[in-house]
């Protein structure tokens, strides 16, 4: 076997300075009783070519789609040159840089994801720890429990993204953290019924998205105000790439960003590897979950970075600490530290135009058609809205039609809607081409 | 490693003008601009303006700053440092996967589902276990999902009051703060001293509030739990679970299986037994696997194999809830099937006792020079108390670091905390007998320098190009941003 | 003034009716070099046995303890830039200091010999 590589000589050999006979007998103290002797259910071993063989078989059944789909994950382009980078070997078979002497590779791009990751959600200070942009929210909101001390409510808009609130809820209902839905009202969450559960009291945190469930930019103004008067932490979700163009949680007064950085060009790889991404003050750094890199000088005087602020972490902290992430997301954090510096802020607010415009002119042209139109005329979206399925219509047709052309026409959305999002990566012709499948469904 | 020639950050080559990116040509409308100016980004977006050329070349020199499981030899204990096969990568890498979006509809991600399907399929079979769910993102994330299908359990027969995680005092931290996470109180058991659970111990700390008992099965030490049928007897007696910790699993792939144990719910860290890589820390997989009558608790949304043959995706109400976005890390998931199939029913037998073998016959070349506080054959990993010659004030800490000089990666040090000077050695069955040998030999070098020329090993590294940083430093006063130097 | 441990080695130094709480001697040595002390804010109230803050250095870190309760009157603000001082003076740099409630509470405290022999213990 290839990746095992002992020949027989050896392991009689080491068998020997073990003082043992067999390899058996380095399990005497595994009762026989307890001893698997059967089968395992699995083929026999493949050969390279045979693995090949069988994932492209797999592969072959599924089916690739132009995508239009959006809710959290975006069919963005990925740049050649971050696979060429993450696959360095130095980087993917490296664990947590535990010993900073031999690990600055690790460290260093943590370091500079960190920097990039504050400087587009405005705020201070990141981690690079949380695994997608649910968790992270999740995790969001165990910092401002645990910052609040006795508080146990959080709020959470009802436009935030439902697969986000349900990981949410289910993070709170095993901590006992009271969680409430805000309402919301055309397609917006509710100012005054906000305002009006703040005064209830015992508010630890509020999460809120922007652009919120339906790609709707929300007015978030006064928001941290309130959120502050009452000692709450306001927790703003926003998908990383829109962060270019939208106003940021920094500057909406937000004291913690939270998210999914796989907007930024990762592949969509069916549902992950993803990377949250969270962000913060640098006066609750304490208590951020996960790992942190910091710049020190070595004895040499040397700039160099280390794991730095570990006795917040599981390991030290045990059963008193809040969070339990080990992990850093390092090649997660890597993709995204390379995808920024490929982009550039003209790069990366062209994309962002670049699926703005795509949307407007597929929402033009289905306008047209009458059979799709939008459900929250007035508000403003960058690349992903909610149409409303006219007509007597319904979104599974629109769907199911599309799906024979070889589009992903959306995400249905209650019983009349549909969530459309449009990237870089959809190109007029893939737009004119949604246009005509639903215009043809008219006749 | 060159970072004596290299050590500038992406921001020092930006200039502004320059471009990295390649995006389409096309015009487009002024849609930003329509949007009201204060739902836009206020400040200017600072990121560096550099070309591609120079990024590409700017992370591969930091790569070389860098030391994996390609470079060198990694006996990080507790962690399975393993080869991971390239082919995994290869498969991994097929675009079909990177353009597959989570809403697609099942039947055209049937391939996809079929892998899940037979990955949960084939880590039953090797735990022992009835059901997997594949959605845990990683270790950690595992423990506190298989944490909380205990809880969803003992919520659903209405016992209420089982609020207690029973864990041993030499248990890894994330065990503890799993179960704080999953707002479980934690009561620790003490250890015997060959690491065993103390089973009086435990029989005085079960009642009817504990709602689950964590174990690794090899412990922390590497020694196999021989009690471990009683230990399951005991918990289940007094009404609770009990938990299988898979961060120790690689020793008894093809000798025994969790499920048999008496171990209920079980998660298995990919990218240790399994072979995915650990990218610096990560992506991982924490998959989760109950035993039989506990299915229906496992997470949301769940792959199901469908009466007609086909693949589904389900969202049952007894569910715990949802942990995840959606079906956790599918890309690593296709990198641990590769490795299964690689190896076949066959030769994963051999993958547990190659492990064993290769951490026995290190600790047999060395138990002469290095304090061996338990004695008895090891499984995967064994653990050393420091030097057997501590007079020259010699520390694990200084052997660790002067490992680095001889172009190895240094064990995991100062844990567990059953001694004060642990160093623990995880070998993995990777590596071949050169390379353990030259281990064993460099080990050997350096307890006789810390007897012969402490003042040497005390400064150590030496080679290294970054030296003694000053971690103090850092965390009084923490720089963690470029726009913070 | 009379001085009173917790077994979790908090300190309560008593003026009057002020309690000055630190950590001892024993517990900064063990410590190591303090990098940062997580303080709570001052005019907030504090129960007995109740943790109040975190005291941490480079590798270790542990809750803080009151001793006695009371309302939070000050804290010490020395210690935001200059954590170390607890290192090389602990107990003369206290980290809060209360007013007391319930100076009766004193009566479950260690005395500093029976603290002391607790620490001969460890």
């Amino acid at each position: 076997m290839n990746y095992l590589p002992h020949t027989r000589q050896d392991i009689s050999l080491m068998l020997e300075r073990c003082g043992v006979t067999s390899l058996d007998d380095l399990y005497a103290d595994v009762d026989d009783s307890l001893r698997f002797n059967g089968d395992y259910d699995l083929p026999e071993a493949m050969c390279e070519a045979e693995i090949r063989r069988f994932f492209s078989g797999l592969s072959a059944k599924n089916r690739t789609m132009t995508c239009f789909a959006g809710a959290g994950f975006y069919d963005h382009y990925t740049p050649a040159a971050i696979n060429a980078i993450l696959g360095r070997s130095e980087f993917l078979t490296a664990y947590t840089p535990y010993q900073p002497e031999i690990s600055q590779g690790t460290l260093q791009y943590i370091f500079e994801y960190q920097t990039l990751m504050a400087r587009l959600t405005g705020m201070e200070v990141s981690n690079a720890s949380m695994y997608d942009g649910a968790t992270a929210t999740a995790e969001a909101m165990l910092m401002a429990v645990n910052h609040a001390r006795r508080k146990r409510r959080v709020l959470i808009a009802s436009t935030v993204n439902p697969a986000v609130a349900a990981v949410v809820g289910t993070y709170a209902r095993w901590q006992n953290i009271a969680l409430e839905v805000i309402p919301e009202h055309n397609g917006v969450v509710n100012r005054q019924e906000f305002e009006s559960m703040m005064e209830a009291g015992d508010v630890a945190g509020v999460i809120v998205q922007t652009p919120n469930y339906y790609g709707i930019l929300e007015d978030f103004e006064g928001w941290a105000d309130t959120c502050h008067r009452h000692k709450a932490l306001l927790i703003m979700n926003a998908p990383a790439s829109a962060l270019a163009v939208i106003r940021t949680p920094g500057e909406w007064g937000a004291d913690i960003a939270c998210g999914d950085a796989q907007s930024l060009g990762m592949p969509l790889n069916f549902g992950g590897p993803y990377l949250g991404y969270i962000c913060t003050g640098k006066a609750l750094i304490r208590k951020l979950p996960g790992r942190i890199v910091g710049a020190t000088t070595d004895e040499n005087g040397k700039r160099v970075f280390v794991l730095t602020l570990q006795a917040r972490e599981q390991h030290i902290r045990r059963e008193k600490a809040t969070s339990n992430i080990c992990s850093n997301q390092g090649l997660m954090a890597l993709h995204t530290a390379v995808y920024l510096s490929l982009m550039g802020p003209e790069g990366l607010q062209r994309v962002n135009a670049l699926g703005a415009d795509g949307l407007r002119r597929l929402s033009d042209g289905l306008a047209e058609s009458g059979v799709m139109t939008p459900m929250y005329p007035g508000h403003a979206v960058l690349n992903e809205a909610l149409f409303k399925v006219n007509n007597g219509i319904t979104p599974q047709q629109i769907l199911d039609t599309c799906k024979d052309a070889g589009i992903l026409a959306g995400v249905p959305v209650g019983d009349d809607g549909l969530l459309v999002a449009v990237t870089e990566n959809q190109s007029i012709e893939d737009i004119d081409r949604y246009i005509s499948t639903v215009k043809s469904l008219k006749q | 490693m060159n970072s004596q020639l290299y050590d500038k950050l992406i921001f020092e080559y930006s200039k502004p003008g320059r471009q990295g990116f390649s995006l389409p040509k096309r015009e487009c409308l002024d849609c930003l601009d329509s949007i009201p100016q204060a739902l836009r980004r206020q400040k200017t977006l600072n990121l560096p303006e550099v070309d591609e050329p120079t990024v590409v070349r700017h992370y591969t020199n930091q790569s070389t700053n860098n030391f994996g499981v390609d470079t060198g030899f990694y006996p990080l204990g507790s962690c399975t440092m393993k080869y991971n096969p390239k082919i995994n990568e290869a498969v991994a890498a097929d675009t079909t996967i990177a353009s597959l979006h989570p809403a697609q509809p099942t039947d055209t991600v049937q391939g996809a589902l079929e892998l899940y399907w037979r990955l949960q399929r084939a880590l039953c079979s090797i735990g022992g276990m009835a059901e997997f769910t594949l959605n845990p993102f990683a270790g950690a994330h595992g423990e506190l999902t298989g944490l909380m299908v205990i809880r969803a359990y003992h919520a659903s027969r209405d016992d209420n009051g089982r609020q207690v995680v029973i864990v041993p005092d030499s248990a890894h931290g994330t065990n503890p703060a799993s179960a704080a996470v999953a707002g479980l109180q934690v009561r620790q058991v003490n250890s015997m001293p060959d690491g065993t659970v103390d089973l009086d111990d435990l029989r005085s700390k079960l009642d009817d509030s504990v709602a689950a008992v964590m174990l690794t099965n090899p412990n922390t030490i590497g020694m196999f739990e021989r009690n471990i049928p009683v230990i399951a007897e005991m918990v289940h007696a007094a009404g609770a679970l009990l938990y299988y910790d898979g961060a120790n699993l690689n020793p008894l792939l093809g000798v025994a299986r969790p499920g048999d144990m008496g171990f209920d719910v079980m998660h298995i860290n990919l990218h240790k037994t399994f072979s995915t890589p650990h990218g610096g820390g990560g992506p991982g997989a924490g998959p989760v696997g109950v035993r039989s009558g506990l299915e229906d608790f496992l997470p949301n949304p769940r792959v199901v194999k469908n009466n007609d043959g086909t693949f589904g995706i389900s969202y049952p109400d007894s569910s715990l809830g949802r942990i995840s976005g959606w079906l956790g890390n599918y890309t690593v998931l296709v990198k641990a099937l590769a490795y299964i199939l690689s190896l076949g029913k066959e030769n994963i037998r051999m993958v547990g006792p190659l492990a064993t073998l290769n951490a026995n016959y290190v600790m047999e070349s060395l138990r002469d020079l290095y304090l061996l506080p338990v004695d008895g054959p090891c499984k995967h990993e064994f653990v050393f108390d420091g030097l057997r010659d501590k007079s020259q004030g010699v520390t694990t800490l200084h052997v660790a670091k002067r490992l680095l000089d001889y172009g190895f990666h240094a064990p995991t040090i100062y844990f567990p905390l059953l001694f004060h000077e642990s160093l623990m050695i995880e070998p993995t069955e990777t590596e071949t007998l050169e390379t353990l040998d030259r281990f064993i030999k460099v080990m050997r070098d350096i307890a006789h320098e810390a007897s012969e020329q402490p003042e040497l090993i005390k400064q150590a590294p030496l080679t290294t190009p970054v030296r003694h940083p000053d971690d103090t430093e850092a965390a009084l006063h923490p720089k963690v941003t470029f726009d913070e130097l | 003034m009379n001085t009173y441990y917790l077994p979790s080695h908090e300190y309560a130094r008593i003026d009057g009716n002020i309690a000055y709480i630190g950590i001892s001697e024993y517990a900064a040595k063990q410590l190591g070099n303090v990098v940062y002390v997580d303080m709570p804010e001052a005019d907030t109230d504090v129960e007995a046995g109740e943790d109040f803050g975190a005291i941490e250095s480079v590798k270790a870190a542990s809750d803080l303890f009151s001793p006695v309760s009371g309302a939070i009157i000050e804290v010490n603000e020395l210690l935001l830039d200059n954590p170390r001082l607890v290192s090389e003076d602990p107990m003369t740099n206290w980290i809060i200091k209360v007013e007391m409630s319930n100076p009766d509470e004193l009566n479950d405290l260690l005395t500093p010999e029976a603290y002391a022999e607790l620490c001969a213990k460890e």
